[in-house]
């Protein structure tokens, strides 16, 4: 090795301890700047540990019945009250948090990823699979979702939830994938995407691996917000009882128990509802601050 | 731009009758009529429950794409068939319509009226305490869903009548049945009626206008246009107006095709709680008895009024912005 050889490793080195500012590393510096997205981090977070880890403090289970305690104000014995059942409003909030956080996660991803998937094949291929795909994604628009979910309803009894959140992520993509379409198909006719074609690489290959990763702030985004529309979207769906089924609970089915004795037993329907739009807020939050720390153009205090 | 335009509609009235069949196969596959009459006491004889559900044409042993032809057959006559309980779906929806089609446009014109106003106005004094507050306003009203939102002004409207000793707000139906009284008292009576459904389900329609219409009207206020007619010697208040609210307004009516759809799911949900009789009330009926022949129906003016609302906007589109007229 030459001295000359020696200087450049050392010169490299030296390069490699600055951390280029990697563009995960500037959008996760611009969002936790925001006072907006550290709130909304924060509560989701808070929401996220009070679901999954608070009913290990509690004294009683979702199915518990307390048969000397009917529709009894918070006490030491039950934090938040019971309910007409005798039920902890503790446990089976929490229970319910669990379930709508976990439906609207998945809901969202799986109709996120739809989105991408759709979007792109059909702004990549144009021609036919463009005119079906987007023939199907306006027949999708009209559809009246709420209805099809509600007579679907029974199919998502005995713990068939999973379905349920497949066919509420169906509901959940159709305006996204327009949108993709659209930045696809300006997308294509750049210049890294000309040369992989070029090169030989295979049209499915050139989407998964060139096209849908350069749109993952748009879907970042999107995931985001779609999280608290999916949440929204089983709460008023089990509100109805077409959602999630019994024995098992949601937000929406306690909020709906809770709104009937909620004039003389505000315990039964605050507890419910505050959570629901306490998370349901941080998550918006959360999405909206990372809209603004993708988005190069926008305006942020401080600089 | 004729054949354009005719081209678009051939394509909505198919995607309506493909929705709607749809929604038939669907509703006719999953939902059961026949558990109407089943399990009740004394039991109904096999061969009777059989007749009345073919003479519904709602019969499970009825091949589906039979009662398909059947129903498709008396809808292409204006006949969307009967409910379960014998009546015509077609006389019931139409005096549901009304309850429903009343209830929207108020909602939708304070509603976005309210939305366009609040947002422009917190754009013009940006980071204003009126801006912080709509926005603030407008992030928490996002957050809660109708179902949540309607209940919690009951609650709330109770409370008021409560506090105040008096029945202000009237939390079930659209008007008192049997009332007494000239036109004061009947148009009284339906305020007090209406305030708290309106309320239900614009706030979240102003919330959305209010985010979006301040976004847009930010964009616009930095443009020179807008420096040009102030230039030019226009009042500040007329340059805001003329040119920078209509400007604004345009994406605006174009987001309004997409926010029709979950007006109608919120309609549904507010007439259910309030005791409304419309039709967002009768498809959550439907769903519980097992009526698919409403369900159907329900789905078809659905799509209809979401395509409506999206060829609305085109208008509305065209009208604003003379460069879609020309093109």
């Amino acid at each position: 090795m030459t001295i000359s050889d020696e200087e450049l490793a050392e010169q490299r080195a030296g390069i490699d301890r600055i951390k280029a500012p990697s563009r995960l590393r500037v959008v996760a510096g611009r969002f936790s700047r925001s006072v907006q997205g550290r709130i909304g981090f924060a509560l989701l977070a808070l929401m996220f540990l009070l679901a999954f880890a608070g009913p290990y403090l509690g004294r009683w289970t979702y199915t518990d019945k307390d048969f000397m305690a009917f529709l009894q104000p918070p006490s030491a014995e039950h934090w938040w009250g019971t309910l007409q059942t005798g039920a902890d409003v503790y446990a089976v909030t929490l229970r319910g948090m669990q379930k709508s956080l976990i439906v609207g996660l998945l809901a969202a991803v799986i109709g996120t990823t739809l989105a991408a998937v759709v979007g792109a094949f059909a702004g990549y291929f144009m021609g036919w699979a463009d005119r079906s795909l987007t023939w199907i994604t306006d027949l999708m628009l009209v559809l009246p979702a709420f209805l099809i979910l509600a007579i679907m309803s029974p199919l998502f009894a005995e713990g068939q939830w999973p379905l349920f959140v497949l066919v509420l992520a169906l509901f959940l993509w159709m305006v996204t994938s327009k949108i993709v379409r659209s930045m696809t198909i300006s997308l294509k006719e750049r210049e890294f995407i000309q040369a992989a074609r070029f090169m030989g690489v295979s049209p499915v290959r050139i989407i998964f691996r060139h096209v849908i990763p350069n749109m993952s702030s748009l879907l970042a985004v999107d995931a985001t917000l779609n999280v608290s529309a999916a949440i929204l979207t089983e709460t008023s769906l089990s509100y109805f009882g077409f959602g999630i089924q019994p024995p098992d609970v949601s937000l929406g089915s306690l909020i709906a128990d809770g709104a009937k004795t909620a004039v003389y037993a505000p315990w039964t329907f605050w507890f419910c509802a505050g959570l629901l739009i306490v998370t349901v807020l941080a998550v918006n939050l959360v999405g909206d601050s990372l809209r603004d720390a993708f988005d190069p153009t926008a305006k942020r205090a401080g600089q | 731009m004729a054949g354009f335009l005719l081209r678009r509609l051939l394509n909505y009235l198919v995607l309506i009758v493909v929705a709607t069949s749809l929604a038939y196969m669907l509703a006719a596959g999953a939902l059961d009529p026949r558990s109407n009459y089943e399990g009740r006491n004394p039991p109904i004889p096999q061969a009777v429950i059989d007749a009345r559900l073919t003479e519904l044409n709602l019969n499970d042993r009825t091949p589906l794409f039979d009662r398909y032809l059947t129903w498709a057959g008396g809808v292409v006559h204006g006949d969307f068939g009967k409910t379960v309980a014998g009546g015509s779906v077609g006389e019931d929806l139409g005096r549901r319509a009304g309850v429903t089609l009343r209830l929207i446009t108020i909602g939708l014109i304070l509603g976005s009226v309210t939305g366009v106003f609040v947002g422009a106005y917190a754009a013009v004094k940006q980071y204003g305490v009126f801006d912080r507050l709509s926005t603030g306003a407008s992030f928490v009203v996002l957050a809660v869903p109708t179902v949540v939102l309607a209940n919690i002004l009951i609650i709330a409207g109770v409370w008021f009548n409560g506090l105040v000793g008096a029945q202000v707000f009237l939390v079930s139906g659209e008007a008192t049945p049997g009332l007494q009284g000239g036109f004061a008292t009947q148009a009284a009576d339906r305020l007090q009626h209406l305030i708290l459904p309106t309320l239900s389900l614009s706030l979240g329609l102003i919330a959305v206008y209010s985010r979006y219409q301040r976004n847009m009207m930010l964009d616009v206020l930095g443009a020179d246009f807008i420096r040009t007619a102030m230039a030019k010697g226009l009042r500040r208040r007329t340059a805001l107006t003329r040119h920078a609210l209509r400007t604004a307004l345009i994406p605006a009516v174009t987001y309004f095709a997409f926010t029709f759809g979950s007006l109608l799911v919120g309609t549904t949900f507010t007439e259910k709680i309030f005791g409304w009789h419309g039709m967002g009330e009768q498809l959550v009926n439907s769903i519980s008895t097992n009526d698919v022949n409403t369900v159907a129906a329900i789905s078809c003016f659905a799509a209809f009024a979401v395509l409506a609302a999206s060829l609305a906007s085109d208008v509305l589109h065209a009208v604003l912005d003379p460069r879609v007229r020309v093109g």
